[in-house]
């Protein structure tokens, strides 16, 4: 048992399965995707308590009793999360295969700190391989997310 | 009629009579059919129906043979297609390519899609406006001239509404072949064109997890394949085909037919468990060993080959006098590295198959769907065959999208019925795809006494750089081969030079040169399987060009951009470079750098017909070499999507930077090494520069691609930006802390 973006999850599943799998195929989710399945390149980052983690080597009984957010639990388009909005207009994405986990990493980078410097954004996506080449974009996309959350006093 | 058509952009240079009688698909656009030269794709898609539906009040439906990569795309369309109607971009709806319906563009490659799809399209619109202003003025009695058109909306003097587009025209009316009646709108007229603030098409529905990729396409009971590759392109099952049997868990199916294997489940995971389980017991015989691939350079020098010279004009003979020089150049085999895994879904009703895939030509790929199948008891015909393009995770060229969509259909065909999804793992991706090829060029120059360049030669020894499917009369795809019965893949070719050429992509160099000769060495050994990989050959010829020319500049004691400069003509090449070094902010302060920080510059027309981009580089060179700065400026003509172009060259520069800093396939005499992100690594974040890109908008020229006009010369930049730092000529690549140090002990690049 397990919370997936706010709602309790009560599968009975084999507590060994990778959390990616389960999302992906038993909860219908798209958000996270799969790229190695080896936690090397972060399109499958969800968060667990808030937490950054590489959800295809995850075993299901890690999260037992913990919260899971995935890109689908931060906003919609109707309710977007700043970095939604921002990735949006900056158009911070070439296939955008990997967003998913960037944008899901940097929401939990922001919710604890506010305005990163560049350098505290690109610590936080050391995990995240993006290979069409969006990556200054995306930096520009979570600035702006953090400037348009947390504006200065 | 022909007389009142608009001038079509400009046809390439003709091609050799062999060339043309063996043009095949996707390379070029045929225009030699005999039939009156159209714009872009409508001179092989002619009806404007094909392109166009106006039966949705309110909507234009717009089809399209070209497909998204990654690379904005259908944004680009959208955006031409509603400034050409002036209708609302919210108002246009992109579809997909599929094979059932919308015109046939071949392939989406070579960075022609702004030309062949955009072309048409701008075109083909401008024919509709000006049909729905027509039928308009012949409603109302009025003159066309005052008849109005706004957001989709036609008016009459008054402001009387007269209907919008689809009252007044209806399909039948686009079941014409275009006649060129009515021109495309002037600049001045544009009012999208050339912006940077409008949405991307495709993006929203990233952003928010909405299921648009294949990899999250879920059918009705469909199942999931998984594929056991044998580890080399020769590599033989030693396994008897009846012990794999007791190696898969009840409720799975799997087969090895021939050196093909392959296990259907009804779950991911348990195609996944089962594929663990039976990848455990098989054993393979190796094939022939691989070269060494610490000796790379001298095998492509000593591999059977076949010699062209694609390239030859002024004195045949090489003088012995003057100021010569001479240099060699490496670039090693190039993973497409895609951050997704190929992917495909197929279903076969028992009389129909369908596929959706990812594949840059879904034309192709059911042509050689229908090769590969040609040995069943009951063919599948062509027409039996339905290929749909959903987006994927970027491919940079031919990775193993088409591949992995035969080993869907091969599965599908053992459970009819049921859709089938195979998803191919990391290692496979990285291993199996095929690969960028290695490449190998010798330059030689000689200038005369008043320091002009005179004569010219560059040689280069590597595969063909496409081996893409529907273009041999024997299957591309790898289980085709695989197999029983199979037979060995077709060998990479290389796309003619006057239809942007492959090994010898951009291997004529752009400046004044009286004498010069380009010497094609194509391999016809294939140990690794090679194919198309962004600017084939152009990012290898290139390097050597770009990084050549620093080197005559420097043993000259000139500046390597007056160097340049006195010998180019192009008033377009000279704005390029140009405006680069005035726009860059950095540049001019480079003689004050500090110790280990070095500045390079290169610059190139992608495939002497494509775009112009310049590329300043600003590097620090410690035990590895790290970029500061990249600035590049870019020509692409007309500029339709700002902000897409910007991204286009932002990303070909950072991906260029991770081939030419990062990149090598790795492999030993049994197979790639290479198969995981530590093995293969690629870009950090905390290694990307800061990128400037200066776009030069020519909104009356015709507009060119961006996708693969900075590799070339972001490799050159850094290593002449490497040498500037150390008086090092780094001419291997990758321009990694292993080459360094290798080049540091040898006292020069060489490899």
């Amino acid at each position: 048992m397990f919370e997936i973006n706010g709602q309790l999850c009560t599968l009975e599943l084999d507590e060994k399965r990778n959390l990616l799998s389960v999302l992906r195929d038993e909860l219908g989710l798209s958000g996270p995707k799969f790229g190695c399945g080896e936690g090397e390149c972060g399109a499958c980052v969800v968060l667990v308590d808030g937490q950054p983690q590489t959800s295809c080597n995850l075993p299901l009984w890690a999260v037992q009793g913990h919260q899971v957010t995935t890109l689908e639990g931060l906003g919609t388009p109707a309710a977007p999360h700043p970095l939604q909005t921002a990735f949006l207009h900056e158009r911070a994405a070439q296939c955008g295969y990997c967003v998913a986990g960037i944008v899901t990493a940097a929401a939990a980078l922001l919710a604890r700190q506010p305005r990163p410097s560049r350098e505290d954004i690109v610590q936080a996506l050391d995990k995240h391989l993006c290979r069409c080449g969006a990556q200054q974009r995306m930096l520009r996309a979570i600035q702006r997310a953090a400037a348009a959350a947390a504006p200065p006093a | 009629m022909s007389s009142t058509l608009p001038a079509p952009a400009p046809a390439p240079a003709p091609a050799p009579a062999a060339a043309a009688s063996s043009a095949v698909r996707g390379f070029v656009i045929d225009r030699n059919n005999g039939q009156p030269q159209l714009p872009g794709s409508l001179h092989t898609n002619r009806r404007l129906g094909q392109w166009l539906s106006l039966a949705e009040p309110g909507v234009v439906r717009v089809f399209t043979g070209k497909v998204e990569l990654g690379q904005g795309i259908l944004t680009a369309l959208q955006l031409i297609v509603a400034e050409e109607l002036d209708v609302p971009l919210q108002a246009v709806r992109l579809h997909s390519a599929t094979t059932a319906s919308g015109p046939d563009e071949g392939m989406t490659s070579g960075s022609l899609s702004v030309q062949d799809s955009g072309g048409a399209l701008r075109h083909a619109c401008a024919e509709v406006r000006g049909m729905a202003l027509q039928r308009a003025a012949d409603r109302t009695g009025l003159p066309v001239e005052r008849i109005g058109l706004r957001d989709g909306q036609f008016f009459g003097p008054q402001g009387e509404h007269l209907g919008d587009y689809a009252a007044l025209l209806s399909d039948a009316d686009l079941d014409t072949e275009y006649a060129g009646l009515f021109a495309p709108k002037p600049a001045a007229q544009r009012r999208l064109l050339g912006r940077a603030d409008t949405p991307r098409i495709d993006l929203a529905d990233k952003l928010f997890g909405h299921a648009r990729y294949l990899h999250d396409l879920r059918l009705p009971a469909m199942q999931h394949g998984r594929v056991l590759r044998a580890p080399t392109l020769l590599a033989r099952l030693a396994t008897p085909p009846e012990a794999l049997a007791s190696a898969l868990p009840a409720g799975v199916k799997g087969w090895a037919d021939g050196n093909f294997v392959a296990v259907v489940a009804a779950t991911e995971h348990a195609a996944e468990a089962a594929a663990a389980r039976l990848q455990a017991t098989l054993a393979w015989t190796p094939g022939p060993p691989l070269p060494d691939e610490h000796t790379l350079p001298a095998f492509l020098r000593a591999a059977e080959h076949s010699t062209t010279v694609p390239a030859e004009r002024g004195d045949t003979t090489w003088p012995a006098d003057g100021d010569q020089h001479r240099a060699e150049y490496f670039k090693p085999y190039l993973a497409h590295a895609s951050i997704g895994p190929s992917c495909a879904v197929a279903c076969w009703d028992g009389r129909q198959l369908e596929v959706w895939t990812h594949s840059q030509g879904i034309h192709n790929l059911r042509d050689d769907l229908v090769l590969a199948l040609a040995d069943r008891p009951t063919p599948v015909k062509k027409h039996d065959i339905t290929v749909h393009h959903v987006e994927g995770a970027g491919c940079y060229g031919h990775n193993g999208a088409d591949d992995v969509a035969f080993d869907a259909v091969l599965m599908a065909l053992a459970c009819p019925g049921q859709p089938v999804r195979v998803l191919w793992s990391r290692a496979d991706e990285l291993a199996h795809s095929p690969l960028g090829a290695a490449h190998l060029v010798a330059l030689q120059a000689r200038l005369d006494d008043s320091g002009q360049l005179t004569h010219w030669q560059h040689e280069l020894w590597a595969n063909g750089y496409s081996s893409r499917p529907g273009r041999a009369t024997t299957p591309a795809l790898l289980a085709a081969s695989q197999r029983a019965g199979g037979v060995a893949l077709p060998l990479s070719i290389n796309p003619p030079l006057a239809a942007g050429g492959g090994a010898d992509r951009n291997a004529v160099p752009a400046y004044t040169l009286p004498n010069l000769k380009v010497i094609n060495h194509r391999l016809t050994v294939m140990p690794l399987r090679t194919s198309a990989m962004r600017a084939l050959g152009a990012y290898a010829n290139v390097f050597a060009i770009e990084s050549f020319v620093d080197e005559i500049a420097h043993a000259r004691g000139e500046s390597p951009l007056d160097f340049r400069r006195r010998h180019l003509q192009d008033p377009r090449s000279l704005a390029v470079l140009d405006e680069v070094v005035a726009r860059s902010t950095w540049w001019a302060g480079r003689a004050g750098a500090a110790e280990g920080t070095g500045h390079g510059l290169a610059w190139a027309r992608y495939k002497n017909t494509g775009a112009w981009c310049a590329v300043l580089a600003r590097v620090q060179v410690g035990h590895d070499v790290r970029v500061l700065n990249l600035d590049l400026a870019v020509d692409v003509g007309m500029v339709v999507d700002r902000d897409g172009v910007i991204n286009q060259i932002e990303g070909g520069a950072l991906q260029s930077l991770s081939w030419t800093l990062k990149e090598q396939v790795h492999f030993d005499a049994q197979g790639v090494t290479s198969t995981d992100w530590p093995g293969y690594p690629v870009l950090r974040f905390a290694e990307v520069p800061e990128v400037a890109v200066h776009v030069i908008d020519r909104p009356d020229e015709p507009p060119l691609g961006a996708g693969e006009a900075a590799q070339g010369p972001l490799a050159a930049a850094l290593a002449n930006a490497v040498y500037d730092a150390l008086g090092l000529r780094l001419r291997c690549l990758p321009l990694s802390a292993d080459n360094l140090l290798r080049a540091i002990h040898a006292g020069d690049g060489g490899h």
